[in-house]
Parts: structure tokens; sequence; C-alpha cells
């Protein structure tokens, strides 16, 4: 079914009452999809990360490019990359390696230097954001034209695997209050599983000013501000297949930091 | 407005109006059973809310979708993806 429509995927995936079929001769960029993968320590899960993303591409048939951006790994993260570059190719995978871990902000600013695609995906190298979910996304994103789509695990059929009792209440009465006080027609917002169109993603970064949960926030909720549409995917979160996850004191107390500087200033 | 704007001004106008009622200000006279019932309003209010708060999360937490299939697909899945890198060449 792809092969009819040669000139790219839109004629395939709108023909449910989209735009028509471009004539031939006429030329017409295809979309893009730069995928940022910042890691750090992630030299188990970065190749089957890499593995699934590739896999769900190229049965999707959507063109794209992964950049790695690792930060001065001790564990051989980036020997791991290297490698991946070689087998996969230069044109499908890139690294753009740090010396040492610096903030999400900057990790996604060096990321998107030089990328070639006109949509960024940011998703985490862990394996629990799964590859499959990306076309969903970028459909989902055609659909209403959205300037940004974000994962939701709070709807639909979305949902976790590998959490306890604690860790749920944690995650739902923290989302709780943040809908109430921001109130921000998303109804997950500390995901870091999302699509945006290029210029979108380079305004929201250039005002965010925090770190880890907050900052996928800050990434957010501006965004009904300066009139952007926010779309969302249901998607499974299965939590660290290897490694430790982390949720402590002071992931909770920066988070109601954050939280409420974005109540004070959004 | 910022958020935090429009909740004040939401507490400014509920609260003034609150105050203006019970009191008697404005020469409003209520009846003795409305301001009986207007006074201690905001507690009621706030332990309302908290009930809603906790049963609004309680029920999310219970609801929360288990994604066994998901978690069982990505296993053999990494299975698939090892083997498949191995032979490409990968050294993990």
């Amino acid at each position: 079914m792809l092969a009819q429509f040669h000139r790219g995927p839109h004629g395939g995936e709108s023909c449910a009452g989209g735009s028509p079929r471009e004539p031939e001769g006429r030329f017409r960029p295809r979309n893009k999809y730069s995928v940022l993968l910042p890691t750090y320590n992630e030299r188990e899960n970065l190749p089957l990360t890499v593995w699934l993303l590739v896999k769900s591409f190229s049965e999707s048939g959507f063109n794209y490019e992964i950049r790695i951006i690792d930060d001065g790994s001790p564990d051989g993260t980036r020997d791991v990359a290297e490698q991946l570059e070689k087998i996969y190719g230069l044109d499908k995978i890139l690294l753009r390696p740090r010396e040492k871990k610096l903030g999400l902000r900057t990790t996604y600013i060096h990321g998107m230097k030089h990328a070639t695609g006109n949509y960024i995906i940011i998703m985490d190298a862990d394996l629990s954001h799964h590859p499959k979910f990306i076309p969903e996304f970028i459909r989902k994103q055609r659909e209403g034209n959205f300037d940004t789509v974000s994962r939701t695990r709070y709807k639909g059929n979305g949902g976790v695997h590998g959490w306890d009792l604690k860790r749920k209440m944690t995650s739902r009465g923290a989302n709780f209050i943040t809908q109430i006080l921001l109130r921000p027609g998303a109804s997950d917002l500390t995901g870091s599983f999302r699509l945006y169109k290029k210029e979108v993603v380079q305004k929201l970064i250039e005002r965010c000013l925090s770190r880890g949960y907050v900052f996928h926030m800050e990434m957010i909720v501006p965004a009904r501000q300066l009139d952007y549409t926010v779309g969302e995917v249901p998607v499974s979160f299965v939590d660290r297949v290897y490694g430790d996850s982390k949720l402590g004191g002071n992931e909770i107390v920066s988070f109601l930091k954050g939280l409420l500087t974005l109540f004070a200033t959004t | 407005m910022t958020k935090l704007a429009q909740w004040l001004w939401a507490l400014a106008l509920l609260g003034s109006a609150w105050a203006a009622l019970t009191v008697g200000a404005l020469g409003l006279e209520l009846p003795s059973p409305c301001r009986e019932v207007l006074w201690p309003l905001p507690a009621y209010l706030l332990v309302a809310a908290g009930c809603y708060a906790l049963g609004t999360v309680g029920y999310r937490v219970a609801t929360f979708h288990d994604c066994e299939d998901a978690a069982r697909e990505l296993q053999s899945q990494i299975q698939e993806a090892r083997a498949d890198l191995g032979r490409r060449g990968l050294r993990f």
C-alpha cells in the first residue's frame, strides 16, 4: 500500500478524507522525524531502544533519524552508540556526545543542532517509552495538526507496569494537584515522550528554566498561553527493565517547587 | 493573568461576599437560618473538597491500568532485539 504513495506518507495516511495525492512532477518534501535520545548510563537499554525505533519506523514508512546525546556515561554507552552508528548508518543514527551530565534543556538544544527533521520526538532510552507508539503520535498529530502530541498514562488504554501502590498514589496525587492548580488541558504533564513541531519546541525550550520532571511540565504548560495545540496518545509505561528508577524525597520537593513556580508564572 | 492571580481573585471575590453577608454589611439582613448555614460554609466546603480529592485520587489509583501484556511483549521483543543485534555485530 505504501508503494502507491511513493511521494510521501501523506497520501497513504490521509486517504480517509485528507489531502489529495500530489500530481506527478510536483516536488513535495516528506516530513522527517528527528528522535532525540538523551542517555546517561544506558549501555544495556540503548541498543534495544534503537532496534525498536528502527523497527517501528521501517514498518510504518516514516522518514526519520535518531540522535543520541550521551552525557559522558562512564558505563560505555558511547561505545555502544558508535557501534550502532556503524550498524545502521550515519544517515539514521547520529551520536552527539557531551563531556559530562548537563541539564535536559541543553541536551535537547544540543541534540537539535543540525537536526534535519521538521518534527522532533523526545523520549527516554530506558525502554519505558515504547517506539511502537510513535506512528500513533504521528497520526494523531496529523489528525488535528497539533503543535505537540504528548503521551498519557491516565486515559484511554494508557497505563503502567511495575509500579507498587505507593508509586501509583504519588503519581495520581501529584497529577491531581497539578490539574487543579494549572488546568493545563493535558492529562499527563510530567512525561518526556512527546512529538513537537520543530519551531514549537524551539520556542518552548527558550523559556524553560528547570530540571527533571518540571522541565517537561514547562515544555507543555505554557503551550496554551502561546496558542499551541496539544494532542494526546494513551501509552503503556513499563517501568525500568534494567537499572534503577528514581523517585526520592528530592524529586518530590523539586516537583512541588516547580509546580508552584508554574502556578505563579503562567 | 496567571493561575495564582485567578485563584486570588476568586478567593477575594467569594471571601468578601461571604464576609459581607455574614457580618450583615451592605444593610443586607439575611434570615437567621440562612446565616447559620453561611457562617461555617467555608469550613464545610474545605472538608467537602478534601473528601472529593481523596475520593478522586483513590478511584484513579484503583483504576490505574496495569499493562501486563505490554510488559510481556517488551520482554519477547528484547530477546528478539538482542539476537538480531548480535547477528549484526553488536558487542554488548
